[in-house]
């Protein structure tokens, strides 16, 4: 006698151990299977696009940095950068070069939470985590030092950075790159060739090239898919035409490459910070720009390569104090998109990971 | 002696023996597998109770204890209730028959081993009954996965222990014991091999920790559970894992044997040796995946049992039963090559269905 089944549905959060936050999947199965998937967000909403519009550009900083979390740095650079567009501010050498040393740690310290997140969801019970929130927090450290703050740092401001740094960070920092490598080492020796990493992340979650694309995938997700698209080269901003740096690709475009990309650019940036050092002119890290800014009419679109993918600020001027409309381009939410395609036809625990790949941070996806 | 002599005399000390020990050694365990983590992941772990952390256990205890016990309002009240004992009682079953050192044991039966076999499986109805007494669907999924995950190392498992069998020509764990001159984890490495892994899934540690994988779903089969009723699936996890390290030490590392020390000295350092080698696995490798784990056990570990089996009775029908220290070194030949074959034609991987 066949016995009769049928399909169940099943919420994966918004309480979840691996939802990285308030994420709901609403996960419809047969047995292990996922046959459908419903992505449901919105629990972390604070409204933060409407509540800019009533505050000045310069009040809005630290709203920023608590869009992704667990990147303040590059938030506040992709908002700064837009407003000095509207603006017209021009930036001190000196602070650009801290901003790209800045957003530069702030990239390693931000894959190291999504690989080592990822490896989590793996089912590697904390280990790698843990080891790589020993590396970040050294980061962590550097990034107190120059604005006494550990997670919301507001440094960067219009026309250059808050202030200058202290005579403790070039050391540390020169200390920080010349041990990071040796740590991404070490998680290749334990990681990169575990077998049950392979066995787990290899093949799985595939996100096509033309998929990628169509959807405006960025940031990790759209190069493991094998596009050379990073804005950094692409249209660079601040002094990234300066450096020299690669751009690592995946060529499936699944978890396996999706982790494998994560740390490679962790290396790169490793390079970026020791070209940057060398290169650190002297001089003012702050151009004097009037608290209350006014910008003249018009609307600008600052876009830098964030951690996660492409992060933008659109905004609009009505020569006010305030924003007209403050828009901000979301890379977590629209790599979110192709979740469902992604992860269609795998078990649970492939949904899981496939999801943990993408390395999102609700307080962006949310915003 | 006449006392220990007396049935009921020899049966209730041992049954006190047995169950200060089993407490004891699970929250020894408890303590060292805590303690352990944290230095395998760079961190303290607990230090603030008691010197070095050492109460923690104890104060986890009257945590639970003093917990409210919540009974899902939707779920089978009785089977809910039921399952944590039904869990617990088999596991604690085995030690029955597990020499502590030589003529101590609560009952030296003459089919020792093949009792153990069968009263370990019987823990998965108790934690099936979790599963489906909860009406959560996590919890669901979880059972699932523990009773295939069960009856697909089971097989495995028992064929491994037949090599020993052959070897021991007995199924008493004391004559087991008692025919290891040379521990039999060099006589039969491949079994041990099979028999460790297969262990690794049939107490659900990760590898194949799937029943309750923390990151897909939640808590698996006692995500309903709380108070001392967890308590109790915790007890189950970890007496598992005390029972199997002592089936290990009893069949591969020849028990309570040893120079020098006292004999139940011997078999405590070896049962801690080999938790020692779970917990190293846990805090070091990942998770499989459900089909990925089935894969593995019917695929790879089941021929190789079945191989190893067929050596180890080829070698004792030539050498007879007392094996020479000479086959040593051929038998771990053999496994080094038979494994390395086996890992090139198998590969786990792929797994997507068409839906």
């Amino acid at each position: 006698m066949a016995i009769k089944t049928e399909p169940f549905v099943i919420n994966i959060g918004p309480q979840h151990p691996s939802t990285h936050g308030v994420f709901r999947m609403r996960t419809t199965l047969d047995g292990e299977v996922v046959v459908d998937m419903e992505p449901v967000f919105g629990y972390l909403h604070r409204g933060i696009e409407k509540l800019a519009e009533g505050r000045t550009y310069t009040q809005n900083i630290p709203f920023t940095d608590r869009l992704d979390y667990l990147a303040s740095m590059s938030n506040n650079l992709a908002y700064v950068l837009a407003v000095e567009k509207l603006a017209g501010v021009p930036v001190p050498q000196r602070a650009e070069y801290l901003r790209v040393i800045m957003a530069e740690l702030q990239r390693i310290a931000s894959h190291l939470i999504g690989v080592g997140a990822f490896l989590n969801d793996c089912g590697a019970f904390m280990t790698p985590i843990l080891y790589m929130i020993r590396e970040r927090e050294k980061i962590l450290d550097l990034f107190e030092m120059v604005c006494g703050q550990r997670l919301t740092y507001n440094y960067m401001r219009v026309g250059g950075v808050s202030q200058d740094i202290p005579e403790e960070f070039l050391p540390a920092l020169a200390k920080f790159v010349k041990v990071m490598p040796g740590f991404i080492d070490e998680y290749d020796q334990l990681l990169a060739e575990n077998e049950i990493v392979l066995a787990r992340a290899k093949g799985v979650g595939i996100l096509p090239k033309e998929l990628a694309i169509n959807i405006s995938a960025s940031g990790p997700v759209l190069r493991a898919s094998g596009v050379q698209w990073d804005i950094r080269k692409a249209d660079p901003y601040s002094v990234y035409d300066r450096f020299e740096f690669d751009i690592p690709t995946g060529s499936v475009g699944d978890c396996y490459d999706r982790y494998r990309v994560r740390i490679q650019e962790m290396r790169q940036s490793v390079r970026i910070i020791k070209q940057a050092m060398e290169q650190l002119p002297s001089g003012e890290v702050l151009t004097e720009v009037p608290l209350r800014l006014r910008p003249p009419e018009g609307e600008a679109y600052g876009h830098i390569e964030a951690p996660k993918g492409e992060l933008g600020f659109y905004l609009v001027s009505d020569n006010s104090e305030t924003p007209y409309r403050f828009h901000i381009r979301a890379s977590c939410l629209i790599n979110l998109t192709a979740l469902c395609d992604m992860m269609i036809g795998w078990k649970v625990a492939d949904a899981i990971i496939t999801f943990g790949s993408i390395d999102i941070c609700m307080g962006e996806v949310d915003r | 002696m006449t006392l220990f002599d007396n049935y009921w005399i020899h049966f209730a000390i041992f049954v006190i023996i047995i169950l200060t020990f089993v407490m004891g050694m699970v929250m020894g365990f408890i303590y060292i597998e805590r303690r352990g983590l944290g230095r395998f992941q760079i961190r303290l772990g607990p230090n603030r109770v008691g010197p070095f952390g050492v109460l923690q256990p104890v104060a986890d205890a009257i945590k639970v204890l003093i917990k409210e016990d919540i009974i899902p309002a939707k779920g089978d009240k009785w089977v809910f209730w039921l399952a944590p004992v039904v869990a617990f009682v088999p596991v604690l079953m085995i030690f029955a028959v597990v020499p502590f050192q030589s003529g101590a044991l609560l009952a030296d039966l003459n089919i020792g081993i093949l009792y153990v076999v069968a009263v370990s499986s019987l823990a998965a109805v108790g934690v099936f009954m979790a599963g489906w007494s909860s009406n959560n669907k996590y919890s669901l999924i979880g059972a699932m996965r523990d009773v295939a995950q069960l009856l697909s190392y089971e097989i495995p498992l028992v064929l491994s222990i037949v090599g020993v069998v052959l070897i021991a020509g007995s199924l008493s764990m004391t004559k087991i014991v008692e025919a290891q001159s040379i521990p039999f984890i060099l006589l039969q490495p491949l079994g041990f091999l099979i028999f460790f892994v297969g262990a690794l899934a049939e107490i659900n540690r990760t590898p194949f920790d799937l029943v309750e994988a923390d990151s897909e779903i939640v808590a698996g089969f006692h995500i309903e559970y709380s108070g001392m009723k967890f308590a109790m699936f915790y007890l189950v996890e970890y007496c598992e894992a005390l029972a199997m390290s002592a089936i290990i030490t009893t069949l591969f590392l020849g028990g309570w044997k040893g120079p020098l020390l006292p004999p139940f000295l011997w078999f405590l350092i070896k049962v801690v040796g080999v938790f020692f080698l779970f917990f190293w696995i846990r805090s070091t490798i990942p998770r499989l995946r459900i089909d990925q784990v089935m894969a593995f056990a019917w695929k790879c570990l089941l021929p190789l049992a079945l191989l190893n089996l067929l050596i180890t009775a080829i070698q004792v029908l030539v050498l007879g039963e007392a094996l020479p220290w000479v086959i040593v070194p051929v038998n771990l030949a053999i496994m080094a090559v038979l494994v390395v074959l086996w890992s090139k034609f198998f590969k786990l991987g792929g797994g997507r269905v068409a839906v």
